[in-house]
């Protein structure tokens, strides 16, 4: 009994206040997947089952732009994914392998600080440095982009997996005779595994997710699926768009799942 | 080296410095091939320091380390044939018993077919075949151990090193292992360099010890001489339990002297070099060396009262009050058959010191 004391269960109001704040985050969505599947081209008067919104954006008239956005996007969010999880990794091991190093605080604020700035800011200042070397906006712009701005959310559950490993495991190998490659490939890095495939996801959807640096370093005519998303907007809503954020929002849920399980296994 | 024998380990004017602070001020020590070689001293005396730069983990600021007449001290820890078992023994999670077994053959290239064979005969001499699939989560500490054992014995290094391996188990299986890595030595016969703070485990189990103090080594020698003939106050502190009296040497006759306590009882013991007459020091009495009695047999039995009893299983240790206000703990065996009587607290009684059994310390 003296325990339930201390359960936040037993507070008044417990329940109420769960349910508004689960309400506030999920019923917008609740709305569009609901209406996605509805059968008249309304968005506000539901007629009944369908499946023909989703038909619509793999057949209708919009589905060669939306094909060709989705496969920027996934291409864009593979490579950049890809490349600022190897980078993170790096940056994580140089930052709680390295030792005490002059500047180190610094450059944890570096590797941190995008997570803080707002985005539209980021957004202006890289389309400013594309700007002042002249370099071509297309989708290697977008590209890079992405991959600058992934560092961090891949770095973060890859330092916080590698702080939970002691250095007596590396310690051990050395003593057994590895040289320190082998030490790092055979017994460091299958020891972060859980946390670069969680970083690596994480970066992932983050890079698929992106609007707002994106619509400011694509080139013209070179769409990502999110940017794709508010051009169809802009002419008008219909419900094929409802039917391709429901998809996007699946994907984005399994992914998170996978990377969920994946970072709690052999903890 | 100057008796020609080569010494498994030769460590000579060993310093370790971390900035301003002195962890080991220049230690020499030899080892010799296959003892069993503990390095004994409370946290902080610098005994894992000097393992670990045995192992390579530690730069040596000054000095040199010799494995069997090699110097290794600038080896990287990989180029070192000598193994650890760690305090926390760091078995690999990702890899089953025998990979984690196997590990250090394969890294010597010997291919992971005859690696995974050497692996499962060391697994069955220390009886943990039935678990070399097993992942190392899935074991009990004392078995987890056993593995770390087995892991740094299987490549067959010239010296294993031990850092207070047995620290996490519990003490009915820290026993049982202090003597199965007695047995393991001696089968082996690889020297074994031991690390521990626990005194008791040090006596146990080594051929010789080296008592270590803040960075300094105190005294080096076999378990017997450590305890019964402590050169320091530190070592007779630290290794068992004893009685510690301030005296003054009043007298000296051949190699034996006089000496007197602060409450004027006087007692005569062996003469120890660096303590003349007129000069103060320390005499250890062990506890057990000391027997209680009803009547004055010798003419320096001190006379007291019994002032507690503390049972403690194989014995009781009485606490005396001696006349002249100092206090001296005698142990008694429980034991019908010994000799000695226990006094019910309050009596009056005799105690009587075995001969030979006080050490004069210098201070």
């Amino acid at each position: 009994m003296s325990k339930a004391r201390f359960d936040v269960k037993s507070y008044p109001g417990f329940v109420q206040l769960t349910v508004l704040c689960l309400l506030i985050l999920y019923l917008p969505l609740m709305v569009v997947a609901v209406y996605s599947f509805n059968a008249s081209a309304s968005i506000v008067n539901w007629e009944g089952f369908s499946l023909r919104w989703y038909a619509d954006v793999f057949t209708g008239p919009e589905s060669a732009k939306f094909k060709l956005a989705a496969r920027n996007s996934f291409v864009i969010a593979i490579i950049a994914a890809t490349v600022a999880t190897a980078i993170a990794t790096l940056a994580a091991t140089a930052m709680i392998r390295g030792g005490k190093f002059r500047l180190r605080v610094l450059s944890l604020g570096l590797i941190s600080l995008p997570l803080m700035v707002p985005e539209i800011v980021t957004a202006v200042a890289t389309l400013i440095f594309f700007n002042s070397i002249g370099f071509e906006r297309g989708l290697l712009t977008i590209l890079l982009a992405h991959i600058a701005f992934c560092i961090p959310f891949a770095y973060l559950p890859i330092s916080a997996r590698m702080q939970g490993i002691e250095d007596t495991y590396e310690q051990a190998a050395l003593d057994l005779y590895a040289t320190k490659r082998q030490a790092f490939t055979r017994i460091l890095l299958p020891l972060m595994m859980p946390g670069i495939v969680s970083g690596y996801l994480l970066a992932f959807i983050i890079s698929l997710d992106d609007f707002i640096i994106t619509n400011f370093v694509k080139g013209a005519g070179v769409e990502t699926l999110p940017t794709a998303i508010f051009g169809a907007v802009k002419q008008g809503l219909k419900p094929n768009i409802m039917a391709i954020s429901t998809m996007l929002v699946g994907f984005s849920i399994i992914m998170v799942t996978v990377s969920y399980f994946v970072g709690k296994k052999d903890n | 080296m100057s008796d020609g024998t080569v010494h498994a380990i030769d460590v000579r004017n060993a310093v370790k410095r971390y900035g301003t602070f002195t962890a080991l001020k220049s230690v020499s020590l030899s080892i010799k091939d296959n003892e069993f070689f503990t390095l004994l001293g409370p946290s902080g005396c610098g005994k894992t320091t000097l393992l670990r730069m045995i192992a390579g983990f530690e730069d040596v600021t000054e000095g040199e380390i010799f494995l069997f007449g090699d110097e290794i001290e600038k080896l990287p820890p990989n180029r070192r044939p000598v193994n650890t078992v760690f305090q926390n023994y760091a078995l690999f999670p990702h890899m089953s018993v025998l990979e984690n077994v196997g590990f250090g053959l394969e890294m010597l290239g010997r291919g992971k077919a005859e690696a995974r064979k050497r692996a499962g005969e060391i697994l069955e001499m220390v009886q943990l075949s039935q678990f070399s699939g097993r992942k190392p989560s899935q074991l009990s500490g004392g078995q987890q151990q056993r593995v770390a054992l087995a892991r740094a014995l299987a490549p067959q290094p010239k010296v294993l090193l031990l850092d207070e391996p047995l620290s996490a188990l519990d003490l009915k299986l820290r026993k049982a292992m202090q003597l199965e890595l007695k047995h393991l030595q001696r089968e082996t016969g690889i020297t074994f360099i031991f690390v521990t703070h626990d005194q008791e485990e040090a006596l146990t189990m080594s051929d010789r010890i080296a008592v270590m103090s803040a960075g300094e080594m105190q005294q080096l020698g076999a378990a017997r001489d450590i305890y019964e003939r402590p050169e320091n106050r530190f070592v007779a502190d630290f290794i068992g339990e004893t009685n510690l009296i301030n005296v003054i040497v009043k007298s000296k006759d051949g190699n034996r002297v006089l000496c007197g306590f602060e409450n004027g009882l006087t007692l005569t013991c062996d003469a120890v070099p660096g303590i003349d007459v007129g000069q103060s020091g320390h005499m250890s009495i062990r506890p057990e060396r000391m027997k209680l009695q009803q009547e004055q047999v010798e003419a320096e039995n001190f006379r007291g009262t019994v002032i507690e009893n503390v049972y403690v299983g194989t014995d009781v240790q009485s606490i005396i009050g001696l006349d002249g206000g100092m206090r001296l703990t005698v142990r008694t065996q429980n034991s019908d058959r010994g000799k000695a009587r226990i006094f019910e607290p309050g009596s009056d009684v005799f105690v009587d010191v075995e001969f030979g059994s006080a050490r004069l310390l210098a201070n």
